[in-house]
C-alpha cells in the first residue's frame, strides 16, 4: 500500500509523530495567546517555563520519587506559583510601557532561568521515564499506535479545547475578556484586574508546565530544550494571529502535521517548513491566518 | 537630540559651552582609543569595538526607528561567514573580503526586511526572529560553513598590500578606522533630513504617513543600512579572531547586541558603545570564573529593563541636562 511512493505505515507514522508535535506547538502557543491577551506582552519566557515543568517532573521524581500522574497535578501548580511571583514583583512594573520591555524582561527571565539549570545540571539531557501503564504500542492494522504519544494528543487536545471554553463560554472567561477589553472600566465594576492578570500570566505558564512535563519522558530533559522550540511557535503564533485562542489552537496542531508530511516528502526542509509558511503567510495575509487586527 | 536643530540663539549661553565640553569629550575618547592598544591587550580591544559597532547597527534601528529586530545575527554571523570563506577560500584580500561581508548582509538585510516590516512592534520582533532562525537552519546546512565546525583559521592578510594584518596592533587601528566608518554613517544617518522622518516614524507612525511618507518605504532602509553595518561588524570580526561560527548567528547573540544596546542607552549615539564596553568587559572577567555568564548577563537584563530604561549615556544625559 502506497501513496505517493511513501509507504502508508511510514506515512502514518509521521503524521502521528507531527500531529504529536503539534500537541506541544498547540499548548504553548495556546498559553502566549492567552498571556498575550490580558497583559499585552509577548511571553518570551514561556520555553524556559515549559523546560521548568520538564525539570520539575524529573526532580519530583528523582528526588521524591512521585509518579507521573502526581506530578501532573504538581508541576503545573510549581509553575503557576512561580510565574505569579515574577508577574508580581516585576512585570506588573511595566504596565502602561511600550510592550517591547515586556518582551525584553521575560527574555532575561528565560535566561536566568536556562543558565540556572545549566550551571545545576549541565548540558546533558536527564532520564525521564513514562509511567508503565503508557508503556507499549497497539498495532491499528496499518501502523503502530504508541500508548504514550496516542495520550499525549488526547491530554492536549482535552486542555486546549478546555481553555478555549473557558474564555469563550464562561463567566471567568467573560469577566477577563472585559477586563482586557476595558481595563478601568472593569475595575469600577468592582473587578480585580492586576490579580486577573496575574492569574492570567499564572495560568499561561501552567500550561507551558503542562507541555513541559509530557515532553519530559520523550525528549531530553536538558536547559536549553525549550529555547529553539520557543521560537518555532512564536512562528506559529505570527502564522495564526495572536487575537485568537482557537486560531493558536488549529494552527499548533495543523503546523505539526505539516511539519510532519514535510519530513516524509523533503525531510531536509522539516526544521524550516513552518518558518518558510510563516514568511509566505505575512507576505500575503500580515494579519495572520485568524488574526483581525494588521 | 532634536533641540540642536531647533534651537533658537538666545540669551542663554550654555549651548556653546556643551559643545565645548561634548568636543573635549570626544577628543580624550579619540586619545583613549589610540593609546589603549600599548596598556590593554589589542584582541580584546578589538572585540569591544566589533560588538560596539554591532550593537549600534542595531540601535539605529531599535532607538532611533523604534523596531526591535530580534534577528540581528543574522546579519552579524552572515557577514563573518561571507567574508570567512571569500577570505580564506577565494584568497581575496581583507578589504574586498570586508565589502563582500557587507553586501552579502544588506542583501540578506533587504530580504528579511522585506517580509518583516509588514507587521509592527513585538510582530515585528517575533518575525525577525523566526526568520533569523530560519537562517540559522540554511547556515547549518550551506555547504560552504561547515555546520558545527565553522570557518577557521581564517588568514587576515595585508590591508592594500602594505599593512601586515597579523600584528595586532596594526590589526588594531585597521578595526578602529572600521569602526569610526561605521559610527560616522550612523551619525551622518541619524543628523540627516532621512534621519528626522526615522525618528518622526518612531514617535508616531500613523502620523508620518498622513504627512504624506512612505513609511515603509524609510524602514526598509534603514533595516538594510542597520543589517549591513551589523554585516560589517561581523566582518570585522570574523578576520579579528579568524572564525565565524554558528554562534554568530544565533538569536542568543541577537540578544546580546539588543542588551549592549539597552544598557548604553537606546536611541543615544554613544550608548551601545558604552553597553558593548560593559558586557564584553563583564564576559572576559566572568569566563575566568565559574560564575556562570548567561544568568549575569539575564540578572543585567531584568535590571535594565526594570530600572535602567535610558541606560547608561540616557543617565548621564540627563545629569547633564538637569541644571
Amino acid at each position: 500500500m502506497e501513496i505517493f511512493g511513501i509507504s502508508v505505515p511510514a506515512l502514518a507514522g509521521q503524521l502521528l509523530i507531527g500531529l504529536f508535535n503539534g500537541a506541544f506547538y498547540a499548548l504553548l502557543s495556546l498559553g502566549l495567546a492567552v498571556i498575550f491577551g490580558m497583559l499585552r506582552i509577548i511571553n518570551f519566557a514561556h520555553g524556559a517555563f515549559y523546560m521548568l515543568g520538564a525539570f520539575s517532573a524529573y526532580m519530583l521524581s528523582a528526588y521524591l520519587e512521585a509518579s507521573f500522574w502526581v506530578s501532573l497535578l504538581i508541576v503545573p501548580l510549581i509553575l503557576a506559583a512561580l510565574a505569579a511571583v515574577l508577574e508580581r514583583s516585576m512585570l506588573q512594573r511595566l504596565a502602561g510601557l511600550d510592550p517591547l520591555y515586556g518582551l525584553l524582561l521575560t527574555f532575561g527571565f528565560a535566561l536566568i532561568l536556562e543558565g540556572g539549570m545549566q550551571y545545576v545540571f549541565g548540558v546533558a539531557g536527564q532520564p525521564y521515564s513514562p509511567p508503565a501503564s503508557l508503556s507499549g504500542a497497539s498495532n491499528l492494522g496499518f501502523m503502530f499506535m504508541p500508548h504514550y504519544r496516542a495520550f499525549v494528543i488526547v491530554v492536549s487536545l482535552i486542555v486546549c479545547f478546555g481553555t478555549w471554553l473557558l474564555i469563550e463560554r464562561t463567566k471567568i472567561g467573560s469577566i477577563l475578556r472585559a477586563a482586557t477589553e476595558n481595563p478601568s472600566l472593569s475595575e469600577v465594576f468592582g473587578l480585580n484586574v492586576p490579580v486577573l492578570i496575574t492569574a492570567t500570566y499564572a495560568f499561561g505558564a501552567a500550561l507551558a508546565g503542562i507541555a513541559g512535563i509530557m515532553a519530559a519522558p520523550v525528549f531530553q530533559v536538558s536547559p536549553y530544550m525549550g529555547s529553539n522550540l520557543i521560537i518555532v511557535v512564536f512562528a506559529v503564533v505570527v502564522i495564526g494571529g495572536m487575537g485568537s485562542i482557537m486560531g493558536a489552537i488549529i494552527s499548533g496542531f495543523a503546523l505539526g502535521l505539516v511539519e510532519g508530511l514535510t519530513k516524509v516528502i523533503y525531510s531536509e526542509a522539516s526544521n524550516v517548513v513552518v518558518f518558510v509558511i510563516m514568511a509566505i503567510v505575512l507576505y500575503f495575509r500580515p494579519a495572520g491566518l485568524f488574526g483581525k487586527d494588521a | 537630540m532634536s533641540n540642536t536643530t531647533t534651537h533658537v540663539p538666545g540669551p542663554a549661553q550654555s549651548l556653546p559651552s556643551a559643545r565645548v565640553l561634548k568636543l573635549a569629550a570626544f577628543a580624550i575618547l579619540a586619545v583613549v582609543l589610540l593609546v589603549a592598544p600599548a596598556v590593554l591587550y589589542p584582541v580584546f580591544l578589538m572585540k569591544i569595538l566589533c560588538f560596539a559597532l554591532f550593537a549600534s547597527a542595531l540601535n539605529l534601528l531599535l532607538g532611533y526607528t523604534g523596531l526591535l529586530s530580534f534577528g540581528h545575527a543574522t546579519f552579524f554571523g552572515g557577514g563573518a561567514y561571507f567574508t570567512a570563506y571569500c577570505v580564506k577560500i577565494l584568497d581575496v584580500g581583507p578589504l574586498t573580503g570586508i565589502l563582500i561581508g557587507v553586501g552579502g548582509a544588506a542583501v540578506l538585510g533587504l530580504a528579511i526586511g522585506v517580509i518583516a516590516i509588514r507587521r509592527q512592534g513585538i510582530y515585528f520582533a517575533m518575525t525577525t526572529l523566526a526568520l533569523s532562525q530560519l537562517a540559522y537552519f540554511c547556515f547549518l546546512r550551506a555547504p560552504f560553513t561547515n555546520a558545527e565546525d565553522g570557518i577557521q583559521n581564517v588568514p587576515r592578510g595585508t590591508l592594500l598590500g602594505i599593512f601586515d594584518l597579523t600584528d595586532h596592533v596594526t590589526m588594531y587601528f585597521f578595526v578602529l578606522t572600521v569602526f569610526a566608518i561605521g559610527m560616522f554613517t550612523i551619525w551622518r544617518i541619524v543628523t540627516s533630513p532621512f534621519g528626522e522622518v526615522v525618528k518622526a516614524i518612531r514617535e508616531n507612525e500613523q502620523r508620518a504617513i498622513s504627512l504624506g511618507y512612505n513609511v515603509n518605504r524609510y524602514k526598509l532602509s534603514v533595516f538594510t543600512v542597520s543589517a549591513a553595518l551589523a554585516g560589517l561588524a561581523g566582518s570585522t570580526k570574523a578576520l579579528v579572531f579568524q572564525i565565524a561560527t554558528l554562534t554568530d548567528v544565533s538569536w542568543q547573540m541577537s540578544g546580546e547586541a539588543i542588551l549592549m544596546a539597552l544598557l548604553g542607552g537606546l536611541g543615544t549615539l554613544t550608548g551601545p558603545a558604552a553597553g558593548a564596553t560593559v558586557i564584553v568587559t563583564m564576559q572576559n572577567y566572568l569566563a575566568a570564573t565559574s560564575v556562570p555568564v548567561n544568568v549575569v548577563i539575564g540578572v543585567v537584563f531584568v535590571i535594565s529593563v526594570l530600572l535602567f530604561r535610558k541606560g547608561i549615556v540616557g543617565v548621564f544625559q540627563k545629569f547633564s541636562k538637569a541644571p
